[in-house]
């Protein structure tokens, strides 16, 4: 682009030709093991279990798999408890969050550097897991709901975030709310709320990919499978191959007649698409917000 | 620190609470967060320091059961703290030497393309796998790696061996670190694609002007352009060096590979977790957090001396 004054020597031009090459692999690398999943998922079971290699195109065409997946039970209750604890935790983490940024952004606060900087200490050094898994338990909030929702609501990442969001808005503005007799609450959520949605919406996102992909602390405080999230279930299917499950996904379906031995591998491929299609299909529009929060994130460390 | 302490005065305090004791009211909730969520786990670190039992408490294991530093020598002393010191070391070092450079030659490449739309193809499709879950993507490499999988398939063809990949302690760091580039290497260009576009553009008209050639101007113009963003990044990641993502590794290790795979945080989490040896676990899983604290503030204050550049 900036080379448009200057004539494109030969070695610019080969160059251009191997970066292009470079990258269009790159690219294809990172899709292939993705189409690949994609493709099986949609195959002929028999095919896929002798089949060895890349697949490139399905072979048939079959939704049985997807049958078998949306007829797992459990599958469906992790994917349900899985949207109450992103919300829950969403909505609590984002609540505390902006609140807690506005004020932390204000100068005038004595306290407010010294909590800042307590809270980012806990960006470098915590406890571990043991003390984390002790705490929960004095708290009582082993195997409930709450144990999922309550410890990663808030993220030092986002506060951070949020309060750089606030620290731009010119003081003005705040200043004239004031004067009309406007309280925080009120500054923070009818004056300034609105000028730092872009800032909002980020943290929202990083919240609920965070909680989406979140299994280990559920793995840790959950023994009740009721309570499972989405990813624990996975867990289950996909790497433990835990025989219950998918047992339990094959005799949920209707014909148990049929040798389920041959549906294992198609049934994992499917439960791949569809724990992932949801963030996959919502990632292109929400894009722009992830960009804009790594940016914001480093200029401020 | 003389004006600091001046700050704290008993008259200031008192008018800062009068003034914004509504504003300490709503960061209650926040502060009442970290108190339980971060720093209550922190006090509980004094149990590396006991003999802990769930009977008696951790202030009752404290007084009664005290045993100083013997958790700490134990580890130190015990079978797997070398090898789990190695792996660790030798797992996150790898990975940190590998995809750090990978990632700024991949933002190089993908700043030099002129066609947008290419770039923008190559930009979506290499941020998509850092979208799929951690689970789901060890879940794939689970798959991958089977002797009947894709790349067990590929390496019986190569090796003449039918075997897991997963079960062979040679192949796991590389499984480890291949899987980690596909998951994160598009994604991880984001910052310096940013920081790229931020060079100022007439730095490259000077250079031309000069007569730099094409691989002068990257070396003299575009690296130093992005230097603060590179070693900030730098910082933080040897920073995490011994905090690095220890989930993966309980996702997909498995006995047959812990002489490769094993790392402190896999034991911490056996040992804690699973044979609940809390106190034991705590003084290692301290163990690695103050080393951890230490690479931090040690690349830091060596950032800061040499390129001015620094986290805090």
């Amino acid at each position: 682009m900036r080379n448009t004054k200057i004539k494109t020597s030969k070695a610019r031009t080969a160059f251009n030709i191997v970066n292009y090459i470079i990258l269009t692999l790159f690219a294809i690398i990172c899709l292939l093991p993705m189409l690949h999943v994609l493709f099986a998922s949609f195959s002929d079971p028999n095919w896929l279990n002798t089949k060895s290699g890349l697949i490139l195109w399905p072979k048939g065409f079959n939704l049985e798999g997807y049958r078998l997946v949306f007829s797992n039970a459990q599958l469906i209750r992790g994917y349900l408890n899985t949207f109450l604890y992103v919300g829950a935790s969403t909505v609590l983490g984002l609540l505390i969050t902006v609140i807690g940024a506005y004020v932390l952004s204000r100068r005038d606060l004595l306290w407010g550097n010294t909590i800042m900087l307590l809270i980012s200490f806990t960006m470098l050094f915590s406890g571990g897991i043991v003390p984390s898994y002790i705490v929960m338990q004095k708290l009582h909030l082993l195997n409930t709901r709450w144990a999922v929702i309550l410890p990663s609501c808030v993220s030092t990442f986002n506060l951070i975030l949020m309060r750089t969001g606030f620290s731009a808005v010119p003081k003005e503005l705040e200043e004239s709310a004031r004067l009309d007799g406007a309280g925080d609450l009120v500054v923070i959520f009818q004056v300034l709320l609105p000028l730092v949605k872009a800032t909002v919406a980020t943290v929202a996102l990083y919240y609920i990919i965070g909680h989406w992909n979140e299994w280990f602390q559920a793995s840790m405080y959950l023994q009740d499978r009721e309570l499972y999230p989405l990813q624990l279930v996975l867990r289950e299917i996909l790497i433990i191959n835990d025989t219950t499950s998918t047992a339990a996904a094959a005799t949920s379906a209707a014909n148990a007649t049929a040798n389920m031995d041959v549906y294992k591998q198609l049934v994992k491929y499917c439960t791949i698409i569809v724990s992932s299609a949801p963030i996959i299909i919502v990632y292109p529009f929400v894009m722009k917000y992830f960009e804009s929060g790594v940016m914001v994130g480093s200029i401020k460390g | 620190m003389g004006t600091k302490q001046k700050k704290f005065t008993r008259t200031a305090i008192v008018k800062d609470w009068r003034k914004n004791k509504k504003r300490y009211l709503l960061l209650l909730p926040l502060i009442l967060y970290f108190i339980v969520f971060s720093y209550l786990p922190m006090g509980g670190i004094v149990m590396a320091f006991c003999d802990y039992k769930p009977k008696l408490g951790i202030f009752g294991s404290l007084v009664n059961r005290f045993v100083g530093f013997q958790n700490f020598t134990d580890f130190f002393q015990s079978f797997y703290f070398g090898r789990l010191l190695k792996n660790t070391i030798i797992l996150n070092g790898l990975n940190l030497l590998i995809s750090f450079p990978l990632t700024i030659l991949v933002a190089l490449l993908i700043n030099e393309v002129g066609n947008k739309l290419f770039k923008k193809t190559v930009q979506t499709i290499s941020y998509l796998p850092y979208f799929i879950s951690m689970v789901v993507v060890c879940g794939i490499v689970v798959d991958f790696c089977k002797s009947t999988g894709l790349l067990g398939t590929l390496m019986t063809a190569i090796t003449g061996k039918t075997q897991n990949l997963l079960g062979v302690a040679g192949y796991w760091r590389t499984i480890y670190i291949g899987s980690g580039l596909w998951q994160g290497l598009g994604f991880g260009t984001i910052l310096y694609i940013a920081a790229l576009s931020g060079v100022d553009q007439t730095l490259y008209e000077a250079a031309q002007i000069d007569g730099a050639g094409y691989l002068k101007q990257m070396w003299h113009v575009t690296l130093p352009g992005i230097r603060p963003t590179i070693v900030i990044t730098l910082i933080l990641q040897v920073g995490m060096l011994m905090a690095s993502s220890y989930e993966k590794t309980i996702l997909m290790y498995n006995s047959q590979i812990y002489e490769t795979a094993d790392i402190i945080a896999s034991y911490v989490y056996r040992k804690g977790l699973l044979d609940g040896d809390y106190s034991f676990s705590t003084a290692v899983g301290l163990f690695n957090s103050v080393i951890n604290l230490a690479l931090l503030t040690i690349t830091n204050k060596i950032s800061k001396k040499y390129t001015e550049t620094s986290l805090f």
